[in-house]
């Protein structure tokens, strides 16, 4: 069965005229690439965990997940050096993995339980990492621009030769505030990456209903700032599109934007049920241009053996089992964390 | 022949300085001409010549401080009356000469320099401060508040921004989270509104949503409250709106020793503070005690004790209740007035302490009513000192409409002294 499957997605792909391999010359050494898929991987499965915890009831509110779009995250993450901020909104659990913070802490503020990093007050909208300068989780559509900008504009301050990585949807990119940052971040020129995640639904509605225009990447024309049209589903174009854009950050040159055409595979939140596509849209995408399916046949081409893949794979499910497991084994918050924190 | 007189040329100026005459006695002048550069309480504008004709006499010397608005300033064209003009304005300036001159062995500044030595001094002391809004640094402040502070920091610490507020809100609390300490001016606090959700979600609220993880130390500024004839949209008290929220501090001082103690405070403060000034108090001269003080946020002041009732009041309405006090007094009722200073905390034992001394209390505000910071200090006083309140609260507010723009209209639907004297009489009679 699993052999069958994967011999049609060979044909579907030839079909498609895509071939992942070919299309890169300058592929990362080995140990990275095993890294890359491990990180993606990561986020698969903690996804799909927190998918099925939500069912139990065990997380609640609002829940979205970040599957189908991991290349982006773990793509612009291993182009970046330490030091660089990150700033997103509230399709925030990959970002927080892929900037190192602990899955453990990330799942028990899913769960709303005190070793959350947010203590259980903040929940999968609102989580922070100062250490590992993740800068939220924002709930407010379009809210985390400005404030992205911003961290930009301190790294310009300092002189500290950091990029902020600013992500936004393609729901968001239709809200003024994006465009006040984007007149001020050219104007000053500061030090900061917009990532556009164009998943191509913001929420239920398509961007194609939502969106005049025929790129997002051309939405920072205007105030002079260039953009490029990344094939985000693919983790070799993210990085390659990263690093031209960090770099120019970097350099002082300004702000850069770079459009991720990407795919989420679930609803916009848990409680969606996704009737504005149909079933068959999202299927293609899944067999045609998984991130982490198109990476495991790299690995596979470059020797990696299945007992390899499969170990890392069951290590992987470990590692999430170990976050599920810490994070409902822990307490909830105290009574008297209702009111520290409000003020320092 | 005709008389030019100090015009107007701000919603609140009510008197300017001549800074330069660009033209002497005797000279032809065309109508269009500059004739002189005159300092309003905003800026320095220049005077054009309306008609044609000689200019045969100059009135007031340039350099003389206050001419009231309406005062003539320059004769154009021959008249054999202008000598009567000169006396008149001998007058007025003598006049303006002796309010300067009230007390001048002490330390006297505006509200305007206070607030301006308060950034000048934390930035001074502390390279993560800096300055942005709209016109801060090459204007120097649409209300001048921000004067010289360019010239001293320069641009990379006094930021003009453009038109955005939103933006560079959301701005300033992103640089605060990368480890800066910003202060924002929103060039009157109306337009804080289009940047009302970058104060509440994410200045105030990511303290706790972080679990403890991530401060934002921002102080929001700017003038707050009705001006001067700007109708309804550049007209609104924004102290209830802003105390309404966990997470945020709210100041609105009124003297200028407060303002400046207040302000250093409020910049040294690692919370989002908002700090509500009032454009009408920018020109009012203070003493100061000690300059250096800094006031700490969270506590009131008695600024003139007494027995009979007590009147709580910030910012602008402080000015009033004491005017209202010594007309009381005159009528041999004894008002203590405090000054909150601080609306959020809010320094509720001293009223407490004040209203077990009097028994009567008036809250005065000049914001709408409904939901105002008088409702809540009604609230919290019937919870803490119901047995001690010989008469039901009264409140002064603004009146619960949009504020008009005619004089009559906007007087009426502004809390005056008056309103406060009526307050205090009306509850002293309830008991009898």
């Amino acid at each position: 069965m699993v052999n069958s499957t994967k011999k049609n997605l060979k044909v579907k792909r030839k079909k498609t005229g895509r071939s992942v391999k070919g299309s890169y010359t300058n592929l990362p050494g080995k140990e990275e690439l095993i890294e890359l898929y491990k990180q993606m991987l990561l986020i698969r499965r903690f996804e799909e965990k927190a998918g099925q915890l939500y069912g139990m009831g065990s997380i609640g509110g609002f829940c979205h997940l970040y599957i189908g779009q991991e290349a982006v995250v773990v793509g612009m993450q291993s182009v970046s050096i330490d030091g660089d901020s990150v700033i997103t909104s509230y399709r925030d659990h990959g970002h927080m993995l892929a900037c190192g913070m602990d899955p453990k802490g990330v799942m028990a503020e899913l769960t709303g339980r005190e070793s959350g990093y947010s203590k259980g007050k903040g929940g999968s909208m609102h989580m922070f990492s100062k250490e590992k300068n993740f800068f939220g989780g924002h709930g407010i559509v379009g809210a985390q621009v400005p404030i992205g900008v911003g961290l930009a504009f301190s790294h310009n301050y300092k002189q500290d030769g950091f990029v902020c990585m600013t992500y936004l949807g393609d729901g968001a990119v239709n809200q003024g505030q994006v465009y006040e940052s984007f007149n001020m971040s050219a104007l000053w020129k500061l030090p900061v990456v917009f990532v556009i995640e164009n998943n191509k639904y913001g929420m239920g509605t398509s961007v194609t209903r939502a969106s005049a225009g025929k790129s997002l990447a051309e939405r920072g024309k205007a105030y002079g700032i260039p953009g490029l049209e990344v094939d985000g589903m693919n983790i070799f174009s993210v990085r390659d599109a990263g690093k031209k854009a960090l770099d120019y950050a970097r350099k002082g040159k300004g702000p850069f934007i770079l459009e991720m055409k990407t795919y989420r595979y679930r609803g916009h939140s848990m409680s969606d049920p996704a009737k504005y596509r149909t079933r068959s849209e999202v299927d293609a995408v899944r067999q045609q241009k998984d991130c982490i399916e198109n990476l495991k046949e790299i690995l596979q081409e470059q020797k990696i053996t299945d007992d390899h893949l499969k170990k890392i794979d069951s290590e992987i499910k470990s590692n999430v089992s170990v976050a599920s497991d810490f994070a409902l084994d822990s307490s909830l918050p105290d009574k008297k964390e209702l009111l520290t924190d409000i003020y320092i | 022949m005709s008389t030019i007189k100090m015009p107007a040329l701000s919603p609140t100026m009510t008197v300017g300085t001549i800074s330069k005459w660009l033209v002497s006695e005797g000279d032809e002048v065309v109508s269009g001409d500059i004739l002189a550069e005159i300092e309003t309480d905003k800026a320095t504008m220049e005077l054009e010549a309306i008609d044609d004709g000689e200019v045969s006499e100059i009135l007031v010397q340039a350099g003389v401080q206050n001419i009231s608005v309406g005062t003539p300033i320059i004769v154009i064209g021959n008249e054999n009356n202008s000598e009567k003009i000169s006396n008149v304005v001998k007058q007025v300036q003598s006049g303006n000469e002796k309010i300067e001159t009230v007390n001048s062995d002490k330390i006297t500044i505006s509200v305007r320099e206070a607030l301006r030595d308060a950034m000048a001094e934390e930035m001074r002391l502390d390279e993560d401060i800096f300055i942005m809004g709209e016109e801060v640094a090459e204007y120097q402040g649409a209300y001048k508040v921000t004067q010289g502070l360019l010239e001293e920091f320069g641009e990379k610490r006094v930021i003009d921004t453009p038109i955005t507020e939103q933006g560079f809100a959301g701005l300033g609390v992103g640089a605060a989270f990368g480890g800066l300490k910003p202060i924002i001016e929103f060039m009157t606090f109306n337009f804080s509104m289009q940047a009302i959700d970058q104060i509440i979600n994410s200045a105030a609220k990511t303290l706790y949503m972080s679990g403890g993880q991530m401060g934002c130390p921002i102080v929001f500024r700017g003038p707050n409250g009705a001006a001067s004839r700007v109708a309804a949209q550049h007209s609104q008290c924004f102290a209830s709106w802003y105390a309404h929220c966990p997470g945020l501090k709210v100041v609105s001082p009124w003297s200028a020793s407060d303002a400046k103690g207040l302000l250093k405070a409020s910049i040294r403060d690692p919370n989002p503070v908002i700090f509500l000034e009032n454009e009408l108090l920018y020109g009012e001269k203070f003493e100061i005690d000690n300059e250096n003080e800094i006031v700490p946020i969270g506590v009131g002041n008695i600024v003139s004790e007494g027995n009979d009732v007590t009147v709580v009041a910030f910012s602008i309405m402080v000015g009033k209740a004491l005017n209202a006090t010594k007309k009381l007094a005159e009528n041999g009722i004894s008002v203590e007035v405090i000054d909150l200073r601080t609306i959020k905390p809010l320094d509720i034992d001293l009223i407490i302490e004040s209203v077990k001394k009097t028994n009567r209390l008036v809250i005065c505000e000049e914001g709408f009513p409904f939901s105002g910071i008088g409702s809540e200090i009604i609230a919290q006083v019937q919870e803490y000192a119901f047995d001690w309140l010989d008469a039901p609260i009264k409140r002064v507010t603004g009146q619960d409409v949009p504020l008009p723009y005619a004089e009559n209209l906007e007087k009426l639907a502004l809390p005056q002294e008056e309103d406060i004297v009526n307050a205090v009489l009306h509850i002293l009679n309830e008991v009898k």
